[in-house]
């Protein structure tokens, strides 16, 4: 997907070097979705489709609002809808999920394919699809659970936050699209001091646990949310808490790496070693047989008629 | 609207009620979200359902369908027993103070004047006021007299306590007090409050009633004319406002003029009741022009045909014996009194009320015609789909035509949306196929017709062969062209009325208001309220200049908002009887010493002093607003809150007479409604946002997000009946039974009416057995074939169903 240039890359994935950053360092964007403007209109999924000419398959009716159900690789972002009750009254919690775009993303990290996720200067983190080897590392390493891997190419798929547009100076598709002006685009911290006003007027308005949402357990994101309720993120459909890349990925790419890289070579030069020493393996016949019996004895009676 | 959408961010608080603007107007919407980001209004939303509108609303109140006027009543007496009226307003610019007359009466659910045997109100001579020598209006300024208009209302409305109210809407007590308090906070000419509704209060048979009782709640909280008020119809197409401007009704015609009864049939007849003299001492009755409009538009219908000794072609006219509305139109068919049907962007099939007297109507034309972009079930309402269309194709000789049109894209025209603002729209691409506009298709139609009435002659051939049809292209005339003569023009050179010997306009010249449209002949124009929207300076509807000077959201460079332009209706109002604005914040329109002046076009005559007394209500006779609507509606010149015609519960007001007493029932439809022994639940239809009536499930992405039809239960009730999410549902009422997959639903909770939890349930409305979605039921296949009974618009809204578990319907073999 990526259509901006590689000077403009902050990291590379499974890379220890990126190319030098030679241009002024790009502004950092941000795009802020309010809760609590959003309809749930999914205006913004279908800008989505449109603009990145995807075709997501026709679904059933699935008990709730939510369609498609969960993100797809070819529905990068969909609505979820909470019904939550509060005594005698009722919210109904709307939240476009999708990717984060972390300041410190956890695919980024878990991938092991060299420049298959990117994240530019202005932080989008971008998948470069010509380099993605599908082996779903960085599902593992979202802790959003973002990345679909697709059974058609065997490559992973997320939100790019349009970096095609975002490149050429435009907004998402999202926000292009969005009619109550629930999804704003602009420099991450303009959002910042966007989000501060529709706070205070939340709070005004009886929500006094109102907050943006930008985790710091993953340095920050570029997408983030006005929440009615900060203080239980998880309420909003299972957003998390405090998300944190899975220890697993810190361990893998961490202190794993030398070991793991030690016990590869440590094989390597066993096999060596044991070729060397005792030769190449041989199949008795004893063995062949014995092969026969565990079959079943199917094989060999198909193979001589 | 009588306010405009950009005019929604000027309103402290914001009423959704009989709509669900997030869910079916999701981009005008932005100006409610704007209206709480900016202005620091509240939304409240008042409906059976938690909707997406109540999502993000500070106040959410539920009510069961059907049951507004009650609960609006119920506001009005609020708003009057504890006086937060804004009292200055009422008394300048209402009827409030007008004394009515003694023949005027309510009693036990029925106004004077009600025939048993007819069930009519034959004699509603007394719903007026009393009148002196002179002929004017009888009042009493100092609001004592016990049959002035406000004694009358509060005694009429004295009836819905919170605790009525309660007990008929199940609205909590507590929840509707508040939402009448926060109401109140408007009351004052500091604060604006506006009203936005849609189809949640029109497919009512109390429809007109619903929006009536909302008007005059403003009227008494002073917010008509002024920004941020008003009583706003969210219309549910881009052009519908358009279509209804344009004579939508089958007994108007253009711009809301009225088409001759067959009890009028000469012009003197016509114009007999048409006077419409000032009832009130130096009022402007702006209707007075009534035969400058009529005049001109004879004129553009049948030009040279159209004499002052032929009385300007009136006899062309058709005399209309009774309304030919869609409900009646499916009641002839289905009774085998039609030959034909032209089915123009309209999916009768699943459009009317009552699927099965619609499809065995259908089955007895002879021929229909078709004209859509799209496949409809109308054009294969013969094709069998199994359970989801059970049609028998051998049985129907009916021969179907379909005429594909283009969409709109794929033509140029105008739209005229909800704020009355008449845009142009460009072609984007060429229709597939043979795909032809709609202009092209009726104009070739036409000029077939008449070349055969001209060769053959026929009964009554003149107003065919003599309606004018001066295109440069018959056959396929140019948009602007239409619009050029809906606009108007000069026939002859126009004097100036003060100069004899200067002329005006020439002879051909576009007219540039309808303040020139004489009665003599001398101008055409096809519908008086669209003057000025396309002059000699050019088409106003191409306008786009984005520009509000005053930040009020009056962008007077953008289209053209009949009338006059105006964007705001009454707007004199925003000013009290002196001239002055009620407020610095509501500042809108205002009178400066020597003219009338400020943000918008004023709705007034430019330099008539306030001094003169003139009230801002000029289209009434009184000048001022009517709390008490006289004669004008047909049932009752107050709200009265009826039951729907599938009766919940028997009306606790006067259960002798539960529904509306006048409602239109046709014979064929004796036993066509349900009750509540039988079908014990309450059932709502509704538009989802991802869809737009029965098109976009013929559209991919739309499908994507809506794919299939559901049935929206509480959880209260599904619990009863052992639903659970995505179970198969059957849903029957006395008119068909359909099926749905479960939504199981906190949105939805037991209302408690007259003391017994009541169960809603809801259903939207866009699947069908075409196109891109899931097959789903037709949900018309439940909906009664009443309707209104001002307009006829059918009671979709409120009916009596019920509800059990059952298995998935059988796909059919072949689709």
């Amino acid at each position: 997907m990526a259509t901006l240039q590689s000077l403009d890359i902050r990291r590379r994935s499974a890379s220890t070097e990126v190319p030098p950053q030679v241009r002024k360092a790009s502004v950092e964007v941000a795009k802020l979705i309010d809760v609590s403007k959003c309809i749930g209109c999914k205006a913004c999924q279908a800008a989505c489709l449109a603009w990145n000419d995807l075709v997501q398959p026709v679904g059933y009716f699935d008990g709730n609002y939510d369609n498609p159900v969960d993100l797809t690789p070819t529905s990068w972002t969909v609505m979820k809808f909470t019904e939550i009750e509060k005594g005698d009254d009722l919210e109904w919690l709307i939240r476009k999920d999708g990717c984060m775009h972390c300041d410190d993303p956890g695919c980024l990290k878990a991938c092991p394919a060299p420049g298959a996720i990117v994240q530019y200067t202005n932080g989008i983190v971008d998948f470069v699809s010509e380099n993605c080897i599908g082996c779903g590392y960085c599902v593992k390493g979202c802790p959003f659970d973002v990345p679909r891997i697709s059974r058609v190419d065997r490559k992973a798929y997320k939100c790019t936050l349009c970096s095609d547009r975002v490149a050429v100076g435009q907004a998402p598709a999202c926000a292009k699209a969005c009619p109550t002006q629930a999804i704003y685009f602009g420099s991450k911290d303009d959002m910042i001091v966007h989000a501060e006003k529709r706070i205070a007027d939340l709070k005004s308005r009886g929500y006094q646990k109102a907050g943006l949402y930008n985790p710091p357990g993953v340095g920050g994101t570029h997408v983030m949310y006005v929440l009615h309720h900060a203080d239980k993120p998880s309420l909003y459909a299972g957003l998390p808490d405090d998300p944190k890349i899975s220890p697993m990925v810190g361990f893998w790419k961490g202190a794993m790496k030398p070991i793991s890289l030690a016990v590869i070579a440590f094989a390597g030069v066993f096999g060596f070693l044991h070729y060397i020493t005792k030769g190449p393996n041989e199949v008795s016949d004893a063995d062949e047989r014995k092969g026969d019996e565990l079959a079943g004895g199917q094989t060999n009676s198909r193979g001589r008629s | 609207m009588t306010n405009s959408w950009n005019d929604i961010k000027n309103a402290d608080v914001i009423l959704v009620m009989g709509g669900n603007a997030a869910e079916a107007h999701p981009c005008g919407f932005k100006w409610v979200t704007e209206a709480k980001s900016n202005n620091g209004a509240k939304l409240v939303v008042v409906d059976p359902r938690f909707t997406r509108s109540a999502a993000v609303a500070d106040m959410y109140a539920p009510l069961r369908p059907g049951t507004d006027i009650a609960f609006l009543s119920g506001v009005m007496r609020y708003l009057l027993a504890n006086n937060k009226i804004h009292a200055d307003y009422v008394k300048a610019f209402t009827n409030a103070s007008y004394i009515v007359k003694e023949g005027y009466g309510f009693q036990d659910g029925l106004f004077s004047g009600y025939d048993q045997a007819r069930k009519a109100y034959t004699d509603r001579s007394g719903w007026d006021y009393e009148f002196d020598e002179q002929g004017m209006a009888k009042v009493d300024d100092t609001l004592q007299h016990p049959r002035c208009v406000l004694n009358l209302l509060k005694a009429h409305v004295e009836r819905y306590t919170p605790e009525m109210v309660e007990r008929i809407c199940g609205t909590p007590k507590a929840k509707f007090l508040q939402v009448c308090e926060l109401m109140a906070t408007t009351a004052n000419g500091e604060r604006s409050m506006t009203s936005m509704y849609a189809l949640g209060w029109t497919q009512h048979t109390t429809g007109a009633q619903n929006i009536r009782s909302m008007a005059m709640i403003q009227l008494l909280l002073g917010n008509m004319g002024v920004p941020g008020g008003g009583v706003n119809a969210l219309r549910g197409h881009a052009n519908v406002q358009g279509i209804t401007d344009l004579a939508l009704l089958s007994t108007s015609t253009p711009g809301y003029l009225v088409l001759p009864t067959d009890r009028e049939p000469t012009y003197a007849d016509y114009m007999k009741s048409r006077g419409f003299k000032p009832i009130r001492p130096g009022q402007t009755s702006f209707w007075q022009n009534y035969p400058k409009f009529f005049v001109s538009q004879q004129k553009a219908f049948f030009g040279a045909a159209a004499t002052k000794d032929n009385d300007w072609a009136y006899e062309y006219l058709p005399k209309f014996d009774a309304s030919y509305d869609t409900l009646k139109i499916v009641d002839m068919m289905a009774a085998g009194q039609m030959n034909g049907l032209f089915a123009q962007g309209l999916n009768i099939l699943l459009a009317a009320p009552d699927k099965a007297k619609v499809q065995s109507g259908l089955a007895k034309l002879k021929w229909l015609v078709v004209i859509d972009p799209l496949e409809t079930e109308t054009a294969r309402f013969w094709e069998n789909h199994g359970e989801f269309h059970n049609a028998n194709p051998k049985s129907i000789q009916t021969e179907v035509i379909q005429l594909p049109a283009n969409a709109f894209a794929e033509d140029e025209g105008s739209f005229t949306n909800s704020s009355r603002v008449i845009q142009w729209h460009w072609k984007a691409a060429d229709g597939p196929g043979e795909s032809r506009s709609d202009i092209q298709i009726m104009s070739e139609l036409f000029s077939r017709l008449r070349a055969l009435y001209a060769k053959n002659g026929g009964a009554y051939p003149d107003p065919i062969l003599k309606l004018t049809w001066n295109y440069t292209n018959p056959t396929n005339p140019d948009p602007a062209e239409v619009l050029k003569e809906i606009n108007g023009y000069a026939i002859e050179d126009l004097p100036d009325p003060a100069d004899a010997n200067r002329v005006v306009l020439r002879a051909g010249q576009l007219l540039p208001a309808f303040a020139m449209m004489r009665d003599d002949g001398k101008t055409a124009g096809g519908c008086w309220i669209y003057t000025g929207v396309y002059t000699e300076a050019g088409n106003m509807a191409m306008r786009r200049d984005a520009s509000d000077p005053t930040g009020k959201g009056v962008h007077a460079n953008w289209g053209f908002a009949w009338p006059a332009n105006r964007r705001v209706l009454y707007n004199r109002a925003s000013a009290d009887a002196s001239g002055k604005p009620w407020s610095e914040r509501k500042k809108y329109v205002w009178w400066n010493g020597t003219r009338w002046t400020g943000a918008d076009v004023p709705d007034y005559a430019p330099t008539v002093a306030p001094e003169r007394g003139v009230g801002p209500f000029i289209m009434n006779h009184e000048g001022t607003a009517r709390l008490f609507s006289r004669a004008a509606m047909a049932d009752g010149p107050f709200p009265e809150h009826y039951e729907p015609m599938d009766a919940y519960i028997a009306n606790p007001l006067h259960p002798k007479v539960s529904t509306n007493p006048i409602t239109r029932v046709f014979a064929a439809d004796a036993k066509a409604f349900g009750t509540p022994d039988k079908f014990p639940i309450v059932a709502t239809t509704y538009r989802l946002t991802e869809h737009f009536h029965y098109w976009t499930k013929s559209v991919h992405g739309n499908a994507v997000l809506q794919p299939e039809l559901f049935v929206e239960i509480g959880e209260r009730l599904a619990k009863a009946k052992g639903i659970k999410d995505t179970d198969w549902v059957e849903i029957s009422s006395q008119r068909g039974t359909i099926k749905a997959k479960a939504c199981v639903t906190k949105r939805l909770r037991p209302i408690m009416v007259d003391g017994k939890p009541c169960d809603v349930i809801g259903l939207p409305i866009h699947y069908g057995f075409i196109g891109l979605t899931r097959k789903g039921y037709a949900t018309n296949v439940l909906t009664p074939p009443v309707g209104d009974i001002s307009v006829n618009t059918p009671e979709y809204k409120a009916f009596l169903v019920d509800v059990k578990k059952t298995t998935a319907p059988a796909q059919p073999a072949v689709a």
